[in-house]
């Protein structure tokens, strides 16, 4: 069963189309983490479902049920803000019941339903306090508990995380990662964090110009990106593009531009169509599988370059460098006794590689 | 401690660096600013030195100097009995006809105005700008043209010269500006918690009572002071809009000072302007600071 459909959605601000034909359906306890670029449409299409923005063409289902036209509230959502968005007046309880007497509940069901959610986001010490005495993860647990306390099939998350410092950040990534194991939830949440994304979805979906470029597992959209753009946006530090072209023998060679790289064999590498003639491309490569030494031996494609700039980061070393006078980085061991002025011999296998058009940029 | 570390302590530069009371800045900055303060206070000083006289002593002419026989007299008489025509009790019941105004004029205007403002900040309905661009235009219009259409106007509803015709035509002249007003300010507020309250479940009345308006207090106090001294202390409307008998105060307190008949009485004069002035006074010492709080707040964004 699906517990978000969305058909044909398109939404425009006067002339700019803002989201553009929009498909997408979301299971029951999944998920979905919208990942883009700021003003690629993502927390706008989030907007929509949350029926706080008013769309201009399509459906939007909420558990088979058609919301097109619903209230915010009528619309069996929960949603969690950046900057928290807790009423300064109300203390935490009264922040977290607004909903409900909103909603007219009876006492002893909003005070059970408090004490709940209180407990699973451990707020219980801070019911009493005002947002202004509470601390940023606090805060965040209490936007969280706003959407917890009224019971909802679907969260959605608008760049919950951005407003807190980095530890706080991960911290609460792996609550809200707990929270959705333990509620089944489904979750929809928005972020340009792209280690947010990897780490949270089930299914991530890429989004630029208000398209969604890419909807797949984290996994495969790491491996198999759709277009050069979903590949550089994805991964840190980002992918490694070398200009040059195919020419069709016996088996695919790569030739690169302004330079020269022993044994170009791409015949490990999976085209969706075989190539004919030759073609322009892009062929990207992730820093992390490169290989450097005599292991690089091993691998269809190698080269010799120098390091330039060595950046020790603890665990891994990231090394700077070029080829045929295009920037080419790569990680190796932490513990790698690589200096910068150092020749090194790398190599890496067109399987873990992406090759896209050099003009459309797609997937070759 | 020896006498070596003492020394050292007095000759090392160490902690905050000491400053000069009287240095230069100092005596031009606070001298300029007390001059300029006596320059606004004595004008104050005169009025109510001489409404604590009687008249015997304002003859011999030495405005500045302070009162040999203070008396409250004045005052009484400027309350209680100065005569404005055929009328000789005071500024009393002028006082009683302004405050009469004042209060549901300010309580009007403003609950309209924020509704308005919040409409306009957060509801972003059909119309909204051409709506709002009308209403800030409205305020650039002079005021003389629109008094004789208004005359015509309050005659046909059967409040002219009446106090509920003049409560309206306050109200009305206060909505441009209280609308800008609240308007910007209710756009600096996050506009993420007008949306957590709509998912929450709150509609329109909702988020105004529960969301917007206590968070609003600075700028509720601006609108309050703004409206009650611009309405006590109009002039024009009172004027035009009323007769002898709803006369507010300042019309009263100009038929009292502007007397041609008998002597000049310049101590009850100057105890009844004193009167008339003492209801913003007030209002401005005891909300100074939130005054200045709100209006900052309005005018972060525009």
């Amino acid at each position: 069963m699906n517990s978000i459909e969305i058909k044909d959605l398109s939404l425009n601000f006067g002339n700019v189309k803002v989201l553009k034909d929009l498909n997408l359906s979301v299971e029951k306890g999944e998920f979905l983490v919208l990942l883009g670029a700021s003003g690629c449409g993502k927390s706008t299409l989030l907007n929509c479902i949350a029926g706080l923005l008013e769309i201009n063409e399509g459906q939007i289902f909420i558990n088979n049920q058609n919301v097109t036209w619903y209230e915010p509230s009528e619309r069996g959502i929960g949603m969690v803000f950046q900057s928290y968005a807790l009423y300064p007046q109300m203390s935490v309880k009264g922040n977290l019941t607004f909903s409900l007497k909103n909603a007219k509940l009876s006492k002893e069901d909003i005070e059970e339903r408090v004490k709940n959610a209180s407990e699973i986001l451990q707020i219980e010490d801070l019911l009493d306090r005002k947002p202004a005495a509470l601390s940023g993860g606090q805060r965040q647990r209490v936007a969280i508990g706003r959407a917890l306390v009224r019971d909802v099939e679907v969260f959605l998350f608008d760049e919950p995380l951005s407003n807190l410092d980095a530890k706080l950040r991960t911290e609460l990534r792996v609550e809200i990662k707990r929270l959705h194991q333990k509620l089944d939830n489904t979750m929809i949440y928005v972020t340009h964090d792209q280690i947010e994304a990897m780490t949270l979805a089930n299914r991530i979906a890429i989004m630029r110009d208000g398209l969604i470029l890419q909807l797949d597992k984290p996994k495969t959209i790491y491996n198999y990106p759709v277009n050069k753009y979903v590949a550089e946006f994805i991964g840190s530090p980002s992918m490694n593009f070398l200009k040059g072209k195919i020419v069709p023998n016996k088996i695919p060679v790569f030739k690169l531009e302004g330079g020269w790289c022993e044994t170009p064999d791409l015949s490990n590498y999976k085209f969706k169509e075989d190539i004919k003639e030759e073609r322009q491309i892009w062929l990207g490569v992730r820093p992390e599988s490169i290989v450097v030494g005599d292991e690089a031996e091993k691998f269809p494609v190698k080269f010799n370059l120098e390091a330039e700039v060595v950046e020790p980061m603890g665990a891994d070393t990231l090394v700077w460098s070029q080829i045929g006078g295009q920037e080419f980085h790569f990680i190796v061991d932490g513990n790698s006794t690589i200096n910068s002025g150092d020749s090194l011999r790398v190599g890496f296998d067109p399987v873990h590689s992406s090759i896209f058009d050099l003009d459309s940029e797609d997937r070759l | 401690m020896t006498e070596t570390q003492k020394n050292s302590i007095v000759t090392e530069p160490r902690g905050p660096k000491p400053r000069k009371i009287m240095s230069r800045r100092n005596i031009i900055l606070y001298g300029t600013l007390l001059v300029v303060a006596i320059y606004y206070l004595i004008p104050l000083y005169v009025m109510i030195v001489t409404s604590l006289k009687g008249m015997p002593e304002i003859r011999l002419g030495n405005i500045f100097s302070p009162p040999v026989e203070v008396t409250f007299e004045p005052w009484i008489k400027a309350w209680s009995q100065a005569c404005t025509g055929l009328n000789c009790d005071g500024l009393s019941r002028g006082f009683w006809n302004s405050v009469q105004i004042t209060l549901p004029s300010v309580i009007v205007s403003i609950a309209i105005a924020s509704v308005n403002g919040y409409a306009l900040a957060n509801w972003r309905f059909k119309g909204a700008n051409l709506f709002f661009t009308i209403l800030i235009f409205g305020a650039f219009i002079p005021y003389q043209i629109m008094i004789y259409p208004l005359v015509i106007l309050l005659r046909d509803l059967g409040i002219y010269t009446k106090l509920p015709g003049l409560i309206l035509i306050h109200s009305i002249f206060g909505m441009p500006i209280l609308t800008l007003l609240f308007r910007n300010y209710f756009t600096t507020i996050p506009e993420e918690l007008f949306k957590a309250a709509r998912v929450d479940g709150a509609r329109f009345w909702g988020i105004y009572f529960r969301v917007m308006m206590p968070m609003s207090l600075p700028i509720f106090v601006v609108a309050i002071i703004m409206q009650v001294t611009g309405i006590w202390n109009d002039f024009l409307f009172g004027v035009i809009y009323t007769k002898p008998d709803t006369y507010p105060m300042t019309v009263q307190l100009n038929n009292i000072v502007n007397s041609v008949q008998g002597v000049k009485e310049y101590n009850v004069n100057m105890a009844a302007t004193l009167l008339t002035g003492l209801v913003p006074l007030t209002i401005y010492f005891i909300s100074g600071k939130l005054f200045v709080r709100g209006i900052a707040a309005g005018a972060v964004k525009g």
